[in-house]
């Protein structure tokens, strides 16, 4: 017997995993929740059908997120992270004693729940005491924070779906309220290989350019994402990524990454030649 | 057989699917024959709609004529609609308006109406030459938004004209606003007057709870129900609805005097199926409306600035109810007419709501919109404030002026007429209407005399991005007005 997960990353790409068996499978007010063990990448969580993260390339996605703008930031404290409820992003975050605080606003409770049952490697560090966890529409959240945050991690699904009102431009002008003014946003940014993620990728970067001074776009590559080839966007009020980024205070923290190191901080701004071009071409 | 079960039914759809089993071939119009002969049009709507997209045959019925499946359709729009009769109507609400006219309406006959009455209203008395009594409808001077008619300015209207045949309600106003409908029709009835009421944006009235009171309910003789709007039914599909004094065998008469005689079925069927959808489910699907409704009330008011009002505006009279399922927004405070956050929502933000005027916005809620974009609008609108807000003290606020009415509509719509420069009409009597669309109640209607505020009222909207129309002149620049004796000299304002 063959058991195989599959997602379709076009209308013409699958993508499956063999799948050993499933762990968990339910739904929520918002979305279906699965998850499943495999040979090749472990554990995997899936909302809706579409992968979210998998044991085996999860660190790349979560330290890429995360590490970057926190080690551009000189001094960050107050942390906002929207989505993510797997808790892989507090996990990296919980490691820099700096911060004070870690507000986590997650629209479906379920997500966490399940995460903590059978996701430890992600969802280890979701009771650190500087975590605050609020089940609440991003959207919603972040229109009453003013001048709170200085750092927001928008770790969303995709642009459809329950997150699709984090891809917004009152979504993004409402970040750049809650940031102080010094702040930096960072959010998963799409995929700029097939068209249809493309197009997303550029409308969303649209919206962040106008909604921030300093807009930039970062890579990294993540197997078990439509075309491995994925972006990040890190949208600032003061800070340019690369320019004021400072390597050997952040290697003096002496934190232990498997993906992010300061040569590649520098390099996952240099982008091919294609992505810029559809970059400018929304700039 | 009990009112739910009886309700159960759809017999158009039921027919529709009955003739599609049969898979009759056709030698009748349309051309398309299900679709086939038109592949483009096939791919974009789809095959499904195009294949119920046929002709009156017997199995259908005909909507000049009902005699089946049609009319049986029609019975139980009445009975869940709480008339005596109903009809399906595929010209929109517009010819439910103008056939409810005209049937109670002859050439020269006077009907009082509030003036803030929909284009539809005065078309029909461009078409039967009745005249129209306006009642000034109050205004609240903060919101700068037309009330409803209050008895006794209704009262009024009928001692100067006892022989009126009929008084024409607005039911609820596009911003959500009531007039006491119970008291209007006993007083109209008294004096052997019929009441017509516009009640395009009321369909829920009739199936949700705590909602006004509806047309038929307060006893109305008439009523036009714009089905497509909060009832779930397809664009320019409506209901006219007719209580028991009514003759609907004449008004089925009057109807056919402008409606097609190639009635859509795709039209028919969707207000058959959304009759059986609210006679069955409304009362959950209204709630869940309100439940929205308010909840992006407080928290547009939350933002500050804006003023999303509701039923604290009641006030016994002009105000006797308010429609809580509408979120009507007032933006003058945060310095921005309600057409420049209209045209923000789109531009800067993705979302379309139903129109700004000058002081207001209406988004319009249903049961189809999810929390999550109710979630965007909020925060677009916060967004707006912080972005783009000013202080509002260059604001021109009123949205309504008093009509001067020289001519009747049909007489000053006829007269030998001459185009002039807006700047120049001032004292002429004009022969077409000025209006914003949406919501498309006229600044100016044939027959009314311009003066030097409703041209700079004029100049101010156009100015402000609303998007005016009504005049031959596509550009708005030029009016018509009446020749050689449209000066009215006489006329001080």
């Amino acid at each position: 017997m063959e058991l195989w997960f599959t997602e379709r990353h076009t209308p013409n790409v699958k993508f499956s995993i063999r799948v050993d068996r499933q762990l968990y499978s339910g739904n929520s007010e918002f979305q279906r929740i699965d998850v499943f063990s495999s040979k090749e990448f472990g554990r995997f969580l899936t909302l809706d059908g579409y992968m979210m993260l998998t044991e085996k390339d999860e660190f790349i996605y979560h330290e890429m997120i995360t590490h970057v703008p926190m080690a551009v930031h000189p001094r960050p404290k107050n942390i906002l992270v929207i989505g993510a409820g797997d808790g892989g992003v507090v996990r990296e975050l919980t490691r820099y004693p700096s911060v004070e605080t870690i507000d986590l606003v997650e629209i479906d409770e379920l997500v966490v729940e399940v995460s903590k049952k059978y996701l430890p490697t992600t969802a280890c560090r979701l009771d650190d005491e500087r975590v605050n966890i609020c089940y609440e529409d991003g959207v919603k959240y972040i229109r009453r924070c003013e001048d709170k945050y200085d750092v927001i991690i928008v770790d969303s699904t995709d642009p459809f779906g329950p997150g699709e009102g984090l891809f917004t431009k009152e979504f993004y002008g409402s970040c750049f309220k809650a940031l102080r003014a010094d702040g930096i946003m960072v959010n998963q940014h799409e995929s700029p290989f097939y068209d249809e993620d493309a197009a997303a990728m550029q409308r969303s970067h649209k919206r962040i350019v106008e909604s921030f001074p300093i807009s930039r776009v970062y890579q990294a590559h993540i197997p078990t994402y439509p075309s491995g080839h994925w972006l990040f966007g890190f949208a600032s009020k003061k800070y340019h990524p690369v320019r004021d980024y400072n390597a050997a205070k952040w290697s003096m923290l002496g934190l232990h990454t498997r993906y992010y190191n300061p040569q590649l901080h520098a390099g996952a701004f240099a982008l091919p030649n294609y992505v810029e071009e559809m970059l400018r071409d929304v700039e | 057989m009990e009112m739910t079960e009886r309700q159960e039914k759809a017999p158009i759809y039921e027919a529709l699917q009955r003739l599609r089993r049969m898979r009759v071939v056709p030698f009748d119009v349309p051309g398309h024959k299900r679709g086939r002969g038109n592949a483009e049009l096939t791919e974009f709507l789809g095959e499904k709609c195009m294949s119920a997209d046929v002709n009156s045959m017997k199995p259908l019925d005909n909507l000049c004529h009902p005699v089946s499946v049609i009319r049986e359709a029609e019975e139980l729009a009445a009975e869940a609609f709480g008339a005596a009769n109903a009809f399906f109507m595929v010209g929109g609400t517009t010819s439910a308006v103008q056939s409810m006219i005209m049937y109670a309406c002859r050439s020269g006959d006077k009907i009082i109406m509030p003036r803030n009455v929909h284009r539809s209203a005065i078309n029909a008395l461009i078409l039967t030459g009745a005249v129209p009594v306006y009642v000034d409808p109050d205004v609240n001077s903060t919101l700068g938004i037309a009330l409803g008619m209050s008895p006794e300015q209704v009262e009024q209207a009928i001692k100067d004209n006892p022989g009126a045949a009929a008084i024409m309600v607005n039911n609820p106003t596009y911003y959500g606003i009531c007039s006491d409908l119970r008291r209007i029709t006993e007083l109209a009835h008294s004096h052997g007057m019929l009441v017509l009421v516009d009640e395009a944006h009321g369909t829920h009235f009739y199936f949700g709870d705590g909602f006004p009171v509806t047309a038929m309910a307060a006893g109305a003789d008439c009523a036009s129900v714009s089905m497509h709007k909060s009832g779930g039914s397809l664009t320019q599909s409506s209901f006219l609805l007719m209580g028991k004094n009514v003759n609907a065998d004449y008004m089925r008469q009057v109807i056919n005097l402008t409606q097609t005689t190639s009635a859509s079925y795709l039209l028919l069927s969707s207000l058959d199926i959304s009759r059986k959808r609210l006679a069955l489910h409304g009362r959950e699907i209204f709630s869940e409306t309100v439940r929205m409704a308010e909840y992006a009330r407080s928290e547009i008011n939350s933002i500050g600035g804006y003023y999303a009002y509701s039923s604290e505006l009641i006030n016994g009279g002009s105000i006797y109810d308010f429609d809580r399922s509408k979120l009507s927004v007032y933006t003058l405070p945060v310095g921005l007419a309600g057409i420049e956050v209209y045209d923000l929502l789109r531009d800067e933000y993705d979302i379309q709501i139903e129109f700004g005027d000058i002081g207001n916005i209406l988004a319009y809620i249903s049961v189809g919109d999810r929390e999550r974009d109710i979630e965007r609008l909020i925060s677009a609108l916060a967004e707006i404030k912080r972005r783009f807000g000013r202080s509002s003290g260059d604001m021109l606020g009123h949205e309504y002026i008093t009509p001067i009415v020289a001519e009747a509509p049909r007489t000053a719509f006829y007269s030998q007429k001459e185009q002039l420069p807006l700047s120049e009409t001032a004292g002429r009597v004009c022969t077409e209407f000025v209006m914003c669309y949406p919501p498309g109640i006229p600044i100016l209607a044939p027959g009314e005399l311009i003066t030097p505020e409703i041209i700079e009222y004029i100049r101010y909207a156009k100015e402000k991005g609303c998007q005016m129309t009504g005049t031959e002149d596509i550009n708005i620049e030029n009016i018509n007005v009446m020749k050689n004796g449209g000066q009215h000299g006489a006329l001080v304002y």
